[in-house]
């Protein structure tokens, strides 16, 4: 059987494309099979792709064109919408370079509320991937417990904030409000279901048997690619690294947190899903310190001058923070104008979904190219903004 | 086509309408144009109308969606496939290819990318086939008003049946507009596809303006 | 962070030097110099991340700046490079086989900007937009409020005053 498919040499299959032996196939962007709007073009010998190429720009909608001729509270509404899962990140970061170019401290309890905002949408991202994750599998019985499971933490965002998707809640200078009255009960009550449903997801997703020979070697990132392709997040974890922002260099109040960086041996889609499912219930022991510990009185915001002529000092500033694929970071530029001169977004799914999956679609299964696409966890919206 | 026919046109006829029943698909090369039909959309004739009302209650109750999500409204298509919101009670489900769809939702924004691959899916899909515009930014460019690469209007390109507001619409807005949709459906109101027929030059010729490196057959049936 | 400045400010001629943090800095480097700089930073000084590649458009100055933001995993810092171009026929040189994201941001810069990075792969291709035929769109002098009301038709918009726009509807006999 082996000697049927092309030899890969040097992650890059020798296959002779003039053969004219091989077919060409589009999974995308209209497919069931790829992370939102994005498409691959795959070259197939047999069933075994010998070449890929990842295609982006299907959403871009210049957001650092639009940013420029915004003010910065004007911008803000907009940046929630580069992610459409995990849109808190975006505002987290938008305010965090904003106070760092002005030199504001926001209030303690504004802290304790944004890493709880943080840690919920994280949530969120996380248990809609195990979902994506499993259903790329063809397991969709998975697909719709989380699914439906997120939409509960859905409903706590929309009683805490007011909307379900974009809550645009934490603005320069602090936080909209504070928690709703009797928030914290029902927070437990949804926390309690995505514990059990966890212990379920064990059974039916981990220990499956055609989820183990099918995810277990497929996708491997080796240690030596981390820095040449520039990996972040769960999919570094994955291989054995303990590197995660929110530990290294801790932002908001996630020092004062007891959490330890989850990570997985084999780099593989079993170890990336292992650990996405670890994090789960890191981040629902998180998220129930934080509701334990945090200050219930106090000031939410900070009083600014007059938010639409707002000057932002000259100056440049660069902010991360760990969103559920790695590193999220803002790259801002102030002239000292009312205007942002320049905002770059790095998001993780950039280098993931083109440098990276281009390397590892090669000699994978055309079946499995779903599968390896979910489990590197890329949101195009991110890619091309 | 004798010189007669040819001074009837007007002046702005466009060259890629040859007459009412053909296209040329003048993107193509010459050897690519035999490969593809030349016959334009037609407009569905109705029926004797107890038949037709017969036909329209069973097609409003089997609507499939094409799985496509254009914009970020794609996020909250996929609750509604949940035990929460359930359109499969509606008899609708999601199904992965244009042929098999009959109802397609434009979740959100639609850059120029994705713009053309609508409008192939669209042409692809069997009729009758209905057009459902969710989030602000399909209606009239929302946020993105300003944008150099997103349309501002989606109806200019295909026609669409339903209109559902909001950034981001919630579930139950999707929903409701699926009920007006086979309401629609059940009065016999529901004509895109008719109207994408009966106006298919103008279609083409908004959909060539700003598409600018059109390399599709004209129509993509 | 302040010695290994001055210790390469020598050999590279950085000037410019800002340190925002004690984990943030910005250092300005010659085109000719950058790629000797960035390789000495990521095998000989531990900064072996490259967090992201961006430009800004300086138009008053007449010239783009282009930062290369490098982490250090060990020390937890960043280093900002700014390399300054002109902004017609700008060339520098390609960082893609030093790290492979390197060659997706050039083609995203290529594009964008308009910036060549002379051997960089697939920056012949479109990108992110396919069929455009105007002026890199993240350039300055691109007005893209004015490229979006020439090119695209806009939905006529209706604007009430709401206090009179009520009254009309609630209490039109008044």
């Amino acid at each position: 059987m082996e000697n049927l498919y092309p030899p890969i040499v040097d992650g890059k299959s020798v296959y002779d494309l003039d053969s004219q032996k091989y077919l060409k196939m589009w999974q995308g962007p209209q497919h069931p099979g790829v992370t939102g709007n994005m498409s691959l073009e795959l070259d197939i010998s047999g069933d075994q792709v010998v070449k890929c190429k990842a295609h982006v720009g299907y959403l871009h909608r210049g957001f650092e064109k639009l940013m420029e001729r915004r003010r910065y509270i004007n911008c803000f509404p907009i940046v929630c919408r580069i992610c459409v899962p995990e849109p808190d990140t975006n505002e987290y970061l938008f305010a965090a370079a904003m106070e760092d170019l002005l030199g504001l401290d926001i209030p303690e309890r504004a802290k304790w509320l944004r890493t709880l905002n943080l840690e919920l949408s994280r949530l969120a991202s996380f248990v809609m991937w195990l979902g994506g994750q499993s259903g790329a599998f063809g397991m969709g019985t998975v697909a719709q417990w989380c699914l439906a499971h997120r939409d509960y933490v859905l409903d706590l965002f929309e009683e805490w904030t007011g909307a379900r998707i974009y809550h645009m809640y934490m603005t320069p200078g602090g936080v909209r409000g504070g928690l709703p009255e009797g928030w914290d009960a029902h927070a437990e009550k949804v926390l309690d279901g995505i514990y059990k449903l966890l212990d379920e997801i064990r059974h039916v997703m981990f220990n499956n048997a055609i989820f183990k020979q099918r995810a277990k070697g497929l996708g491997v990132i080796t240690p030596d690619m981390f820095d040449r392709f520039g990996i972040v997040g769960p999919n570094v974890r994955g291989s054995g690294s303990t590197r995660d922002i929110r530990k290294d260099t801790p932002y908001l109040i996630y020092d004062q947190l007891d959490f330890e960086a989850v990570t997985e041996q084999g780099g593989d889609v079993y170890a990336r899903a292992k650990v996405r499912w670890r994090e789960v219930y890191q981040s629902i022991d998180l998220i129930r310190q934080i509701l334990k510990n945090m200050p219930r009185k106090g000031p939410l915001h900070i009083t600014l001058p007059n938010v639409l002529h707002l000057k932002v000092p000259a100056g440049e500033t660069y902010v991360r923070a760990e969103s559920t694929r790695g590193e999220y970071g803002y790259y801002m530029v102030s002239d000292g104008s009312e205007y942002p001169r320049k905002v770059t977004v790095r998001g993780p799914s950039y280098t993931h979904a083109m440098a990276l999956l281009e390397h590892l679609a090669v000699g994978v299964n055309t079946a499995d190219v779903a599968g390896l696409m979910v489990s590197l966890h890329t949101y195009p919206p991110e890619i091309e903004r | 086509m004798s010189d007669i026919e040819q001074k009837d046109k007007p002046a702005t006829q466009p060259e890629w309408v040859k007459d009412e029943r053909t296209l040329t698909n003048s993107a193509l090369p010459s050897e690519e144009q035999d490969w593809f039909c030349d016959a334009r959309p037609r407009r569905v004739e109705k029926h004797w109308q107890v038949l037709e009302n017969f036909m329209n209650w069973a097609r409003a109750h089997s609507l499939w969606i094409l799985a496509f999500g254009t914009g970020c409204g794609a996020i909250e298509m996929r609750p509604l496939v949940t035990a929460r919101y359930d359109i499969s009670r509606l008899g609708m489900q999601m199904r992965p290819t244009p042929r098999q769809a009959s109802v397609f939702v434009i979740g959100g924004y639609v850059s120029l990318k994705t713009l053309k691959r609508i409008v192939r899916s669209y042409e692809q899909m069997q009729g009758p086939k209905f057009v459902v515009a969710v989030c602000s930014c399909a209606i009239n460019g929302g946020m993105y008003w300003d944008s150099y690469n997103t349309i501002k209007r989606i109806d200019e390109y295909i026609p669409v049946d339903v209109y559902v507001t909001g950034c981001m619409p919630r579930p139950e807005a999707v929903l409701a507009g699926f009920n007006l949709l086979k309401k629609l459906i059940r009065e016999g109101k529901a004509e895109g596809q008719n109207l994408y027929a009966d106006k298919f030059d103008w279609y083409k010729a908004n959909q060539k303006q700003v598409i600018k490196d059109w390399n599709m057959p004209d129509y993509n049936w | 962070m302040q010695e290994l400045l001055d210790n390469l400010k020598e050999l590279y001629a950085l000037n410019g030097i800002t340190l925002r943090n004690p984990s943030l800095a910005w250092a300005e480097v010659t085109p000719e110099r950058l790629v000797g700089l960035l390789t000495q930073l990521r095998d000989a000084h531990g900064f072996t991340h490259l967090v992201l590649m961006t430009c800004v458009d300086w138009l008053e100055d007449g010239r783009f700046q282009v930062t290369y933001l490098l982490h250090n995993y060990t020390t937890r810092q960043d280093l900002g490079l700014h390399v300054y171009v002109g902004r017609t026929a700008s060339e520098l040189p390609s960082i893609h086989t030093l790290w492979e994201q390197g060659r997706v941001y050039q083609q995203e810069l290529h594009e964008m900007f308009g910036i060549y990075f002379p051997g960089s792969p697939g920056l012949g291709e479109p990108m992110i937009l396919e069929s455009w035929d105007g002026p890199p769109p993240m350039r300055r002098d691109f007005d893209t409020r004015v490229y979006s009301e020439e090119t695209y038709s806009h939905r006529q918009r209706t604007h009430h005053e709401p206090e009179q726009h009520m009254k009309d509807r609630l209490y039109p006999e008044d």
